[in-house]
């Protein structure tokens, strides 16, 4: 019987360090690491091409190489990604693959191939019209193009049968993921908000089969446990829930996170794939079926009635939005959520964040206020 | 008998107030009007005969007119961040307002959206449906990272083109006759074709052509490309300048000679038109041409509709570094220039996030030196005199001492 507390550690761990994570993973499995920018990036092809597909979601860094390429309004996240690119932390990377989803990506997409000419850059561009007739074959095609660019990096062919394989680990890891977080809600204290985010970050930095079967395990650990009540509940919304020293504040002030409406987190898992087609079309339907993404076009907007669903279903207390500095596309979505939120009478805390942020006591004050009113 | 011909300028204005007052009537005659995005399929548009206004030359009119600023504070006061594009926030802050001093626009029935200039029209136009509870109509046309547009990318585009057409007919209750588009697409090419004529004879040395005119009859080729009396401006133009070219005269008035030459990157700042403009004219220098004007000179064979979506999504903003590169590298010889002036914008990320490295490349290939100033295309914020001033007289410095080095002009 593993120990739950030992499997949380061990994740929380990785997530933490992910350097020293991914060259554990390379000693550890013998294949060769790949970079994978935000968001939607088709990791299935990457690991069916023989890589490790490692997340790449910035990270603490000081900013001074990338201010070659970019200027001091641009997204912190794809920046500190430049700036590793340029001084050498990713140097084990065989490739990257960067989603041309946002203006930013777009260019940035761009800039990697002169920044970094030593690390190959793999773009790739969704359909925006998710739902007409032609997009899924579209969609397809796109993924065919990144799979001919791996197998010219790589050197290896990719079969059918090994996208079918990836694809049911990823299926599999992601049925995990959307249990997980529903388990979590039930232990906030077990699971904190720093705890939560650690867990599911883990995921970028390791072998997806390895890391599922221990989620796996620490869930089937955690229902053996009395359910737990936290002081104050929240629903979180955003890029992603960093920098972990605000997720340390809000558990200060006894609130934790019962259900995320993320980039790194949830929209990554939450859409199931639809039973028919090839494991190239279930992943291009997961696009298509995605609700609620800032980064998908969607003209109804459900992203704020689907928080409300969230909030009741959870009995929250009240719903934070992380915004991610100079991130345009969760910045045009804020005050439609915004206008939702208070018709629907629901406390919403607005958070403006980055990644390189170094005093925390305004983000403090501003959450414990919060709490306050909850 | 051509005594009585109006001038272009005449002729722009008189088309710049009809556009409006054809939308203003649309909608009180209870048609739908649309909002569309400055580069989209207007032919779509055209062709079934909807009114439509452009938000992007709207809030650059608002802009120049010095009042963004009442729009953008409404707009960021529910919510909007600083960090947005300047035109959304002025036009978003507009569509609660509803008026405004340099020109009122009808509010829209439906948004018509094509994301070939960037992601951020895409949000944009989607919070304007929400708010406004109306119908959105996009074209969504794929980055072109590759050398050319991919085959896949067309055959997408094409499905969306027809759902397009079925969407605007649900929303009309009128039916696309394709005979119409294709004379659409006829005049369109043919307002393309003398847009470019006109703008390109700046090539001549010295240019007849003054860049910031340019800007202003840019709204033209934003605006109504798909109109015969389009057509018949831009050719009106286009002979004017070839007038001035033939009798040797520059941009502005005898005596004011065009020093040098340079390319404009980037959208004008629309609040700080007078000083942009003046600055450069004290030194002499001139822009002869923009990365930005090209973008209308949309091009198609006839009734080729392939050719119509692969048009709009192979323009410079939809494509890749290299492209630019390119381009302008292009343009600095056929313009013969002296030198270049990057706008770095603060609205606009899809341009300013390859402006680095396009700059180096730039350089590196044709050995013509650059600046690069703060400033924004309505956010009046941003932009500051002191340092366009320094920046300018740091340019013509050093294209002083380069035509000096090689002797004169």
């Amino acid at each position: 019987m593993a120990d739950y507390k030992a499997l949380i550690a061990q994740l929380t761990a990785v997530a933490a360090t992910p350097g020293k994570s991914v060259a554990a993973v390379i000693k550890e499995t013998g294949k060769e690491a790949f970079g994978c920018f935000p968001l939607h990036t088709p990791e299935e092809l990457v690991y069916a091409a023989g890589y490790i597909p490692v997340g790449m979601w910035g990270g603490r860094t000081e900013i001074k190489l990338a201010d070659k390429y970019l200027q001091g309004f641009c997204c912190t996240i794809i920046k500190a990604n430049i700036e590793m690119g340029l001084n050498g932390t990713y140097k084990d990377l065989k490739g990257v693959i960067i989603p041309c989803i946002c203006d930013t990506l777009k260019c940035v997409s761009e800039d990697w191939i002169y920044a970094c000419p030593q690390i190959p850059v793999i773009p790739i561009a969704y359909p925006m019209q998710r739902k007409i007739d032609g997009a899924i074959e579209y969609m397809v095609e796109e993924f065919r193009h990144v799979q001919a660019k791996l197998e010219e990096i790589s050197g290896r062919k990719i079969t059918d049968e090994q996208i079918e394989a990836a694809f049911a680990i990823y299926e599999d890891y992601r049925q995990a993921m959307r249990e997980f977080v529903e388990v979590a809600a039930d232990y906030p204290l077990t699971i904190d908000a720093k705890t939560r985010h650690l867990i599911i970050k883990a995921a970028y930095f390791m072998d997806k089969a390895k890391y599922t079967a221990i989620v796996k395990d620490i869930i089937a650990e955690l229902k053996q446990l009395p359910k737990e009540e936290a002081k104050i509940k929240v629903v979180v919304s955003g890029l992603v829930s960093e920098p972990v020293e605000v997720l340390d504040i809000l558990t200060e002030n006894g609130i934790a996170i019962v259900a995320d409406d993320l980039s790194q987190a949830s929209r990554k898992f939450r859409t199931p794939a639809r039973a028919e087609g090839t494991a190239l079309e279930k992943m291009a339907g997961i696009i298509a079926d995605q609700k609620g993404d800032t980064f998908l076009y969607e003209p109804e907007k459900y992203k704020g009635s689907m928080l409300i669903d969230q909030y009741k279903a959870k009995k929250a207390d009240g719903i934070i939005y992380f915004q991610m500095k100079f991130c345009d596309p969760e910045e045009f979505d804020f005050p439609i959520v915004k206008k939702e939120m208070e018709e629907a009478g629901i406390p919403l805390l607005y958070l403006e964040v980055d990644q390189q942020i170094d005093s925390f006591e305004q983000l403090r004050t501003r959450i414990q206020s919060f709490a306050e009113i909850l | 008998m051509g005594e009585e011909r109006k001038s272009s300028k005449q002729l722009l204005a008189e088309l710049q107030a009809k556009h409006y007052a054809d939308a203003q009537q649309a909608k009180a005659e209870g048609k739908p009007v649309a909002w569309s995005a400055s580069i989209a399929m207007q032919e779509i548009l055209e062709a079934m005969d909807i009114a439509v206004v452009y938000p992007e030359n709207h809030a650059a009119a608002i802009g120049a007119r010095k009042e963004s600023m009442e729009f953008i504070n409404n707009a960021e006061g529910r919510g909007y961040s600083t960090d947005i594009c300047s035109y959304a926030r002025v036009n978003i802050g507009y569509s609660d307002i509803k008026h405004a001093e340099a020109q009122d626009i009808p509010l829209p029935d439906f948004v018509f959206c094509c994301d070939n200039l960037c992601n951020t029209v895409l949000k944009w136009y989607e919070n304007l449906a929400k708010d406004l509870n109306i119908p959105m109509v996009l074209v969504n046309t794929p980055f072109v990272y590759d050398d050319e547009v991919p085959e896949r990318s067309v055959k997408y585009m094409r499905k969306e083109f027809d759902h397009v057409i079925r969407q605007l007919e649900e929303i009309t209750g009128k039916k696309m006759d394709p005979k119409r588009l294709e004379e659409v697409m006829e005049t369109s090419n043919e307002a393309a074709k003398w847009w470019k004529a006109a703008y390109s004879t700046a090539v001549k040395n010295p240019s007849p052509l003054s860049g910031f005119d340019m800007f202003n009859y840019m709204a033209a080729a934003v605006t109504m490309r798909g109109k015969k009396e389009t057509v018949e401006l831009f050719r009106t133009w286009h002979d004017e300048l070839k007038e001035r070219g033939e009798a040797g005269m520059g941009p502005w008035k005898p005596g004011e000679d065009e020093k040098y030459r340079v390319l404009w990157d980037g959208i004008a700042c629309w609040t700080n038109l007078s000083t942009t403009f003046k600055t450069l004219k004290k030194y002499g220098v001139n822009v002869v041409c923009s990365t930005y004007p090209d973008i209308w000179n949309l091009r198609y064979g006839s009734n080729d509709l392939d050719g119509l979506v692969k048009a709009y999504a192979e323009h410079y903003a939809n494509r890749s570094i290299k492209f630019s590169v390119d381009k302008m590298s292009a343009l600095a010889e056929e313009f013969q220039l002296d030198g270049i002036l990057y706008h770095s914008n603060r609205s606009c990320k899809l341009m300013d996030f390859r402006q680095y490295e396009i700059q180096r490349q730039v350089e590196a290939r044709t050995g013509i030196p650059y600046v690069s100033f703060d400033g924004d295309q309505t956010d009046p914020r941003i932009f500051s005199d002191a340092q366009y001033e320094t920046r300018i007289q740091a340019l013509v410095e050093v294209m002083e001492n380069k035509k000096n080095a090689k002797g004169g002009k």
